[in-house]
């Protein structure tokens, strides 16, 4: 219990000259949801896709449950611990990212069977739950071009959860979505958070959603985090003026 | 006059005109033939000769493409690389093979290469040297294979980089994310391209036939020159070696059009063929 799923220490990342990270530290014990929000820009999705290694740090150190990363070159030991970390840190993506090619049963079954090497047709029986999980058990044979943005991210939510992940990383996933789309999303994150106790990370802006199911929330400024606490404090008490200002833009 | 003749061009079917162009042409050629001195009778009784050259002219170009994909694919996964080594060896391979003629390449291997070996290894010196056929079929592919690597390149870097972080996000390894996502969606834009550099080579074999090869395995035109040259009979030999690369490329273009609409179909989302005798498309909406 004391051990934190993920532990993020001086993290620093920069894009040339922009330095987008300015040294974040960041714990998240299990069963924990962590909203992080903030104006765009001000370093959140990099945030998640630094814990992952989709962007390289520029310095700091990482740790998914016991996998400890550092930047480096990418050697074979290198890339093993990337993939261990990208394997137990599920990540749901803004633009859905569903493989176009798959079925959407194909789309859940294609990691746990082709990463994990997982038999087949017990990754299929796992699938089929966790799409009905997601309310979309009668789509299973349906390509994702026939979907609505919705229900693809309700598919994109379920293949990563096929992976049996520790920690689910979900990078603003009803930014990209028409409103009246947003709230079959957030009741399947909230259900996910509430009933299975996952440990979620969460980019959004929703905050009736932060309100209600964060245990903590993190507001990012210009590449820091400068206020965390439990939503109760965060959104109603804001101790920093930038915070203050935010919330009163997006209330 | 002059409205009359459009009024009467106008009623005629554009297609019916088209094909009376074509019919056209047809005449005066076969007229400008007849004042030539075509021996009708001498290319029907050679017709078989060089015909039999038609499988020979599949089978190296059959192989050639499977060498040249293999290589394309290759070369658009080197060039894609971060690697120096994969880089710098694909792009020695694309730019020489992209910057000599064909026909160079095809002596410097039937021809330069057994010279490679050093005059005390005459067992080296042996195996490279080549039969026309062989050396026709390597130059074509190597030849072929490096514009390829151009397309598959451009069809895999087509694959949104979204796709590749998808795959990467899921702990796929560079190996499983490009056989199981990237390629099997790069390919619907690899292959209308592919289809067309294979009729290119088609017509590209008939360069072997200046190898010179053994009778038993020589591909059309070779066969052409060989009796047009012996009869004093160009004219109906090429004519024929023409005619046969003619039909081949046109079947090849049938096949490639309907491969075309079916890899497209795949992706269309409202129209679906529908299981229900009587209803051929439905149209449905996303839910």
């Amino acid at each position: 219990m004391t051990e934190p799923v993920v532990r993020v220490s001086q993290l620093h990342k920069s894009f040339g000259d922009n330095e987008v990270l300015k040294g974040i530290d960041l714990d998240v014990t299990r069963g924990e949801v962590v909203v992080i929000f903030g104006r765009s820009g001000s370093g959140k999705s990099t945030l998640l896709r630094c814990i992952n290694f989709l962007e390289e740090p520029t310095s700091g150190t990482i740790e998914v449950s016991g996998v400890r990363l550092e930047p480096g070159p990418r050697t074979h030991r290198q890339r093993e611990a990337i993939r261990s970390v990208r394997i137990k840190a599920g990540m749901v993506f803004q633009e859905f990212n569903l493989f176009p090619h798959l079925t959407v049963l194909e789309n859940v079954i294609e990691a746990p069977v082709t990463v994990k090497g997982q038999d087949r047709a017990h990754s299929v029986a796992v699938a089929e739950e966790l799409l009905a999980q997601v309310g979309l058990a009668d789509k299973r044979d349906e390509h994702p071009i026939r979907l609505s943005g919705g229900q693809k991210q309700r598919v994109a939510i379920a293949r990563a959860l096929a992976m049996e992940p520790e920690v689910m990383m979900f990078d603003e996933p009803t930014s990209a979505l028409d409103p009246e789309l947003i709230s079959e999303v957030l009741s399947v994150m909230r259900s996910l958070a509430t009933e299975t106790q996952m440990t979620m990370m969460v980019v959004t802006h929703e905050m009736g959603f932060a309100r209600e199911v964060a245990t903590t929330m993190a507001f990012f400024h210009e590449g820091l985090i400068v206020e965390q606490g439990p939503p109760g404090q965060v959104i109603a008490d804001p101790q920093h003026a930038q915070t203050k200002r935010f919330l009163e833009a997006v209330l | 006059m002059r409205e009359r003749l459009e009024q009467w061009s106008a009623d005629i079917p554009f297609k019916v005109k088209l094909g009376m162009v074509w019919g056209v042409i047809a005449l005066i050629v076969v007229f400008l033939f007849s004042l030539a001195d075509f021996d009708v009778q001498w290319m029907l009784d050679h017709l078989w000769f060089i015909t039999q050259g038609l499988p020979w002219t599949i089978i190296i170009c059959g192989l050639a493409i499977i060498l040249a994909v293999t290589l394309a694919l290759f070369g658009a996964l080197g060039r894609l690389s971060n690697s120096a080594v994969a880089q710098g060896v694909t792009g020695f391979y694309t730019s020489f093979f992209r910057g000599t003629p064909l026909i160079v390449q095809m002596f410097l291997i039937f021809l330069a290469l057994p010279q490679l070996a050093p005059p005390n290894l005459p067992g080296l010196r042996d195996s490279l040297t080549l039969t026309a056929l062989q050396a026709g079929v390597i130059a074509l592919g190597l030849n072929y294979g490096a514009y390829m690597t151009e397309i598959f390149r451009a069809g895999i870097q087509s694959v949104g980089h979204g796709q590749v972080e998808a795959a990467e996000a899921l702990g796929m390894t560079y190996r499983q994310r490009m056989r199981r996502i990237v390629l099997p969606q790069a390919i619907r834009l690899i292959i209308p391209p592919t289809g067309n550099e294979f009729i290119a080579m088609l017509k590209d074999s008939a360069l072997i036939s200046l190898l010179g090869s053994v009778v038993a395995q020589m591909e059309i035109f070779r066969r052409a020159q060989l009796v047009g040259r012996a009869d004093f009979r160009p004219l109906e030999a090429f004519v024929v070696a023409a005619a046969l690369y003619w039909i081949l490329t046109t079947i090849f273009q049938v096949f490639q059009a309907k491969l075309e609409q079916r890899l497209s179909a795949g992706y269309v989302r409202t129209l679906r063929v529908s299981t229900q005798p009587g209803v051929e498309l439905v149209e449905s909406e996303p839910a």
